[in-house]
């Protein structure tokens, strides 16, 4: 499907607007992260997640503070949506003190419990059962809350993709599974390593709703997500939404990418670009114009430059730190 | 005939000469080739492992011994010890060692208790090969050394090497053998060159080596911990100090003779192990030496180990995690008065 067909929405102007806003911060975020990391002053490993902001953006448009989000080792996207602060995310990547984690987590543990973002991950299928896990805390505690389960099409063959989802099916658990089919599991193709054709056909087998949606049309999955987040919140269980989409860089920052082919690289560049959909959407729309969309766009730049500053400037952990924060308490 | 290559590439030539020389051996793992039936790679591998490791053995073994898995450890190492039983010799890769959390039952529960509970009559010639190690700024879930966990399992044996040459030896001995062993591999010495034989050898398990002679004080260091216990000698040697290193290469079995003979000679101990303090290899070792060699020693035995904390992400706290040689002295000198004779 084109969105760049006039199509009928119930978006408003606001929602909208923090959409478009929260897709170029992740996209702005990402290319900064993967200018700088080649320039070799961001230790360890970072994986992008430009070129999928539909999703996270997407399902988060539908989501507050009350509501928990487990992500993958590409959670940065998963971060922004859910409203994490830049300037902590940044510095979190350069291993300052004033990082989201105090430098102890990095790009791969990148987490902010007060809003909702149980971190990313560096264990492929670890999200499945701490969603269910915070679905039921939301459950038990009647916060009204749900949990969001992003994941990636190498997890789905994981065996934690059956044991979170059953569970959640069976206590009716306010969760949305999300997969990210973005083609590739680490180097190896989707097709390859699953046994189905769409990750969403599982959901059959667990009775609960599974769904296909074009991942880098942003209200696709923001109409989906719609869908599934209502049904949790109204007590009827989990659901799975599948996205498909693409990763606009390697699977970690170094890596050949050998495995793709150069047009289908080209094509996600441009014309199946997410943000240049929904910005087309947005002003076919009538829901923002030109100049309000520039105005996010100079504002964005500015905010990924100040993250920069912010981390650059900021302090690295004291030594005393190094042991600090592995218990609550404990007896030496 | 020897010739200096990197460690990952002694890992490497080790898999392809073995996988030459018996077709049972097989290699399987996520990404051990990469791109999986992806069109325009045709026979080529997209990555070869994600430190490149096991580069080319598809193009010469085929799909069918070079198997690219799904991200599932249970299920692919799950498979692999039962290939074993039932005839295989399979070398499975674990990416990192720190994703044993996914499969530890498969390890623990089947592969290393089928041959007792069957009563002899099942043998698991399995290799289970893993990365390890803090260094690399990989952080909590990519940075463990996970050796002493198994160590402590009966019926998986623990290999950990320091060098090119070892590497290589000790993981056609880990093939050969016929049990379950556990194969470590730290991701920051992969780059690290030494003299290696281009010929097919063994070196065996449960066999230590000395890699520096010394009659003052014996450091017993496991894995890439060998280099700084190398660098701390050195240095010591301008204090009058000869240090002996020993470096078990594996830890399950363990050469207990060599280390406890070393410590009869020098009357010092200091391990040094970047596992955490509790329970580690350190722990083991030391414990061993009070209980066998304790009239060998003049002084205390000494650890030298990460703290007990996950590893840090942040270059300026995982600097400090890790063994250095400067901590090495530091403890040297607790042991060794710098004014006092050392030869009694």
């Amino acid at each position: 499907m084109g969105v760049s067909e006039v199509q009928q929405t119930n978006l408003t102007s606001e929602k909208a607007k923090w959409m478009y806003q929260k897709m170029a911060e992740i996209r702005r975020f990402e290319d900064q992260v993967h200018e700088t990391f080649s320039k070799g002053v961001l230790p360890g490993f970072v994986h992008l997640y430009a070129g999928e902001e539909a999703v996270a953006v997407g399902v988060c448009a539908h989501l507050d503070d009350k509501d928990s989000i487990t992500s993958t080792h590409r959670g940065h996207g998963h971060c922004i949506a859910k409203g994490c602060d830049l300037k902590g995310m940044m510095a979190e990547l350069y291993g300052k003190s004033t990082g989201l984690c105090r430098g102890k987590g990095g790009s791969m543990h990148i987490a902010d419990v007060e809003k909702g973002m149980l971190g990313a991950n560096g264990i492929v299928g670890g999200g499945f059962p701490l969603a269910t896990g915070a679905a039921l805390t939301a459950k038990l505690k009647k916060s009204g809350g749900v949990a969001v389960c992003f994941f990636g099409d190498g997890a789905n063959n994981h065996g934690t993709f059956h044991e979170g989802i059953n569970m959640a099916a069976i206590w009716d658990l306010p969760v949305v599974f999300v997969a990210e089919n973005n083609g590739y599991a680490e180097a190896t193709p989707f097709e390859y390593a699953s046994s189905c054709e769409n990750i969403a056909e599982r959901a059959a087998s667990y009775g609960i709703p599974g769904e296909t949606v074009d991942g880098k049309d942003a209200m696709a999955v923001y109409d989906a997500a719609e869908r599934a987040v209502a049904r949790a919140r109204a007590g009827k269980g989990p659901s799975l939404i599948e996205c498909k989409t693409y990763r606009n860089y390697g699977h970690f920052e170094g890596d050949a990418q050998t495995y793709k082919p150069e047009s289908e690289k080209k094509e996600h560049l441009t014309e199946l670009d997410a943000i240049i959909l929904f910005r087309q959407f947005v002003l076919q729309n009538g829901l923002a114009s030109e100049d309000d969309l520039h105005v996010v766009d100079e504002n964005v730049k500015k905010e990924i430059e100040e993250a920069v500053s912010f981390a650059e400037e900021s302090p690295l952990p004291e030594v005393k730190e190094l042991t600090t924060d592995v218990y609550v308490s404990y007896k030496e | 005939m020897g010739r200096v290559i990197t460690f990952s590439d002694a890992l490497n030539e080790a898999m392809k000469q073995a996988m030459r020389k018996n077709e049972d051996v097989i290699l399987l793992g996520e990404d051990v080739a990469g791109g999986a039936e992806v069109d325009h790679l045709q026979n080529e591998d997209a990555w070869g492992g994600v430190m490149g490791v096991t580069k080319g053995l598809i193009q010469e073994f085929g799909k069918d011994r070079v198997l690219d898995t799904p991200i599932a450890e249970a299920g692919y190492v799950g498979a692999a010890v039962s290939a074993a039983a039932t005839g295989m010799r399979p070398i499975a890769e674990l990416m990192f060692n720190d994703f044993i959390g996914s499969c530890l039952d498969e390890v623990m529960n089947q592969g290393a208790k089928l041959r007792y509970m069957f009563g002899g009559k099942a043998k698991i010639p399995l290799t289970i090969r893993t990365m390890h190690g803090a260094g690399f700024r990989a952080a909590a879930q990519h940075s463990q050394s996970l050796y002493g966990l198994f160590t402590a399992i009966p019926g998986v044996k623990v290999v950990v090497p320091s060098t090119p040459a070892d590497a290589k030896g000790m993981l056609i001995a880990s093939i050969e053998d016929d049990d379950l062993t556990v194969f470590f591999e730290d991701k920051t010495l992969y780059n690290m060159k030494g003299e290696v034989d281009e010929e097919y050898y063994s070196i065996p398990i449960g066999k230590a080596d000395i890699k520096r002679q010394g009659e003052d004080l014996t450091i017993v260091a496991i894995g890439k911990q060998v280099h700084t216990a190398l660098e701390a000698a050195e240095q010591l040697v301008k204090k009058g100090i000869e240090t002996e290193v020993v470096d078990p290469r594996s830890l399950s079995p363990l050469d207990e003779e060599t280390i406890l003979q070393s410590v009869m000679k020098t009357s010092r101990l200091i391990v040094i192990d970047e596992a955490n303090p509790r329970c580690n290899a350190a722990t083991d070792i030391s414990a061993m030496v009070a209980d066998k060699g304790f009239d060998y020693l003049d002084a205390p035995i000494k650890m030298i180990t990460a703290p007990h904390c996950p590893v840090p992400f942040s270059p300026a706290l995982e600097d400090v995690y890790l063994p250095t040689p400067e901590k090495v002295l530091e403890v040297v000198s607790e042991l060794i008065d710098d004014d006092s004779s050392i030869a009694m």
